[in-house]
């Protein structure tokens, strides 16, 4: 008897307390609005705060963050209320697991918009439930494809896609590199030998000739046979569709055997790991990436970035600043934070930010991505160039346009 | 021509690798008949331990010959440890039982040691720092390096310098004795397990050895890389004759080369559109794009396997034949 009587006791205590945790914010809720015609609009933010790369999550979230806070100061006003906005960050932790957990608690939480996810990996998995609850939501540095393949109406992205990417590089070899024969290889994987499609047919198209496809496979450590008999043929330009655990050592026995031609990789391979794993042999190549360098985003948000959080923006920061900016653009036009009413004015949205002009397609791309091609001098990446619909201009070019 | 060449010299380079690797097989099997399939978990150790050490050595400015001697020299007693504990722990006390439990075992081991090198050194690839200026040499037509000589040449010294240890040595005829009958072997007054132990600690130095070549010579490890290379080494020791010292030096070399001139030429070979009356009757794909490949140069691990499976079926004991001592 005693025994069951502690036993409800605790049950009771538990409810209490599990009571306790859901009344607190809900009575904040009540609180808020009590202010008169002061309209609380929340907006999630989600990205990786914890692991290998909670940086680039961070750097996101700020972004986000800032775009929220001077909406704040600015007092942005929504039929003809004042608007308190709050910024709700979570962590998904780049696991696709943890990221559909988050974006369930967003739609519980009742969020207006949602920034992100960093990850495609996490993204891909969270967009059907956002998009069940006809919540908005813009990722500014998921790139694979699939992310809005889905046709889900609730999904943007601000960022470029990666099939994008191989049409990019190679239009940038076809016009600055000028070669006549250019061998492309991939690690027969589906990102691997999808960019070194993309990269061929853009080739072709600019009739320039291409060796028969040479394959690796995501292991592949030596790729010396290979490289031998591609300099039997003697290619200008080698392509290489993969990553950089497998584009280094690639890079380094190409040398070694004496080739000269150029080596370009797309955003797999584009990475400061290359100077690790090709040693000197990574000067010089050439590589690919969605979206643009921080450094080339508008002037005003980089001082404003700077001077908020004391650094300057790591890689997609501009991205999802102009991301939170797009959502609460949109509410404006719309006139209201009702998700399911300002997603049209969402779709139909111009908008000129941080990163440039932003439309979007029937799907939720961006119009007109940028890619950034870039290329290693002494050890690091520079980037040398910005490919837009086809089209390339220097770095240098794109950043006065920018300013 | 100068691609044939070349195909050669690279082959040349990784075949001897597998030598070495394989001698480690072969030992062990010609022992005590035990296919040690962690050995090649040895061999990525050999190289992580490498890794470590080199990576902390090279910003001090100490010439990279030393690095690298320094690196080896580390690696070889953690991996002369390793192989030491194996034997002890995992197969000493099996060493009665059917054949099948020590081999099972022997697969446990190398899940066991591969999780481990991933709990030490992560999942990541490990990029070894570059600190050897590679000065390539034309050999007519063909471009070899200095890296790539040090590695023939080491490679050639290590299994000379086994042969001698093998055949010309007190250690050596214990080992024979032992390969050849345990029991009897004993009664000569020789230390059976000691003798056991010594040529798993001999193979683990000399996969240390192999796993520091093969780590700088490619610049890359990580903790996956042995099972890959383990299976190759084995696949050399069976081409040569499994338990077979010199067999398995021949089948390193011999499998080096097949797999660079096969990744090298199996995609001309099954160009279908080369040939007179396939291309006659594939005309409109060969007419759209020049080629219609069958395989590529990805097969090129293929080969270590299919030559496995040929040995197998058409000369089970190898080419020099397999010497596991006579049982009565």
């Amino acid at each position: 008897m005693y025994y069951m009587k502690l036993g409800i006791t605790l049950i009771a205590a538990a409810v209490a307390l599990a009571g306790c945790g859901e009344q607190k914010p809900a009575a904040k809720a009540e609180a808020k609005p009590a202010a008169p015609s002061a309209l609380e609009v929340k907006i999630g933010h989600v990205g990786p705060l914890t692991g290998g790369i909670a940086h680039l999550g961070k750097d996101n979230e700020n972004g986000a963050r800032l775009a929220v806070e001077e909406a704040n100061a600015a007092r942005t006003r929504i039929d003809g209320k004042e608007v308190k906005f709050t910024f709700v960050a979570e962590d998904d932790q780049a696991d696709p697991k943890t990221g559909t957990t988050v974006a369930q608690k967003l739609v519980d939480a009742k969020v207006a918009g949602v920034v992100g996810h960093l990850n495609s990996g996490t993204s891909i998995p969270a967009s059907p439930i956002y998009n069940q609850a006809g919540i908005p939501v813009i990722s500014g540095s998921a790139t694979n494809p699939k992310l809005t393949e889905q046709g889900f109406k609730t999904q943007f992205r601000v960022v470029g896609r990666d099939d994008q990417q191989g049409p990019a590089i190679a239009s940038y070899l076809a016009t600055t590199k000028k070669p006549k024969l250019v061998a492309v290889i991939d690690d027969a994987t589906a990102y691997g030998e999808g960019i070194a499609n993309e990269v061929e047919k853009t080739l072709k198209a600019a009739n320039i000739k291409v060796l028969p496809r040479e394959k690796g496979t995501d292991k592949t450590t030596d790729w010396k046979a290979v490289l031998t008999k591609l300099r039997g043929r003697n290619p200008d330009a080698v392509f290489y569709g993969g990553m950089d655990a497998t584009g280094g050592p690639l890079l380094k026995q190409g040398r070694e055997l004496g080739i000269k031609a150029v080596f370009s990789f797309g955003d797999g391979a584009c990475t400061d790991e290359m100077t690790k794993l090709a040693g000197a042999a990574s000067e010089g190549l050439l590589c690919s990436q969605a979206g643009i360098p921080p450094q080339a985003a508008d002037k005003k948000f980089l001082e404003a970035y700077k001077k908020r959080f004391n650094t300057d923006p790591i890689l997609y920061a501009p991205f999802t600043y102009d991301a939170a900016n797009l959502l609460i653009a949109a509410m404006q036009k719309a006139n209201t934070s009702d998700p399911k009413k300002y997603l049209p004015e969402l779709q139909k949205i111009d908008f000129t930010g941080a990163t440039g002009k932003i439309a979007f397609d029937e799907k939720g791309d961006r119009k007109d991505a940028e890619m950034t091609i870039f290329t290693m001098k002494g050890g690091k990446l520079a980037p040398i160039a910005i490919v837009k619909s086809g089209k390339t201009m220097t770095y240098e070019e794109f950043v006065k346009g920018m300013k | 021509m100068d691609t044939f060449l070349q195909q050669l010299v690279n082959g040349l380079t990784a075949g001897s690798v597998y030598a070495v690797v394989a001698l480690g097989y072969t030992m062990v099997y010609g022992i005590i008949q035990l296919i040690n399939f962690a050995h090649g978990e040895v061999v990525m150790i050999g190289a992580m331990v490498a890794f470590t050490v080199i990576n902390a050595l090279a910003p001090t400015g100490l010439s990279p010959l030393a690095v690298v001697l320094v690196g080896t020299a580390c690696a070889i007693p953690v991996c002369m440890l390793v192989g030491y504990s194996m034997e002890r722990l995992a197969y000493r006390p099996l060493r009665g039982a059917p054949r099948l439990a020590p081999l099972i075992t022997a697969i446990g081991v190398s899940i066991l040691l591969q999780h481990l090198a991933m709990l030490v050194w992560s999942r990541n690839v490990l990029a070894f720092p570059q600190i050897i200026n590679n000065t390539s040499y034309t050999l007519g037509g063909a471009s070899i390096t200095n890296v790539q000589i040090a590695i023939i040449a080491v490679c050639v010294a290590l299994m000379g310098g086994l042969a001698l240890l093998v055949y010309r040595t007190q250690l050596g005829t214990a080992m024979r004795a032992t390969a050849q009958d345990p029991h009897v072997a004993g009664l000569m007054g020789v230390d059976v397990n000691r003798v056991i132990a010594a040529t798993f600690v001999i193979g683990a130095a000399l996969g240390a050895v192999a796993g520091v070549l093969y780590g700088t010579y490619y610049g890359v490890a990580q903790y996956t890389m042995g099972s890959i290379l383990g299976l190759k080494a084995f696949s050399a020791a069976v081409l040569g004759g499994i338990g077979n010292i010199p067999g398995a030096m021949l089948g390193g070399v011999l499998l080096g080369l097949v797999e660079a001139l096969g990744a090298g030429y199996i995609g001309d070979l099954s160009d279908l559109c080369a040939y007179g009356w396939i291309a006659d009757f594939m005309s409109e794909q060969c007419a759209a794009a020049g080629h219609f490949i069958l395989f590529g140069s990805n097969y090129q691990d293929v080969f270590a396997f299919l030559v496995l499976i040929l040995v197998l079926v058409f000369r089970p004991s190898g080419l020099l034949g397999e010497r596991v001592g006579d049982r009565a």
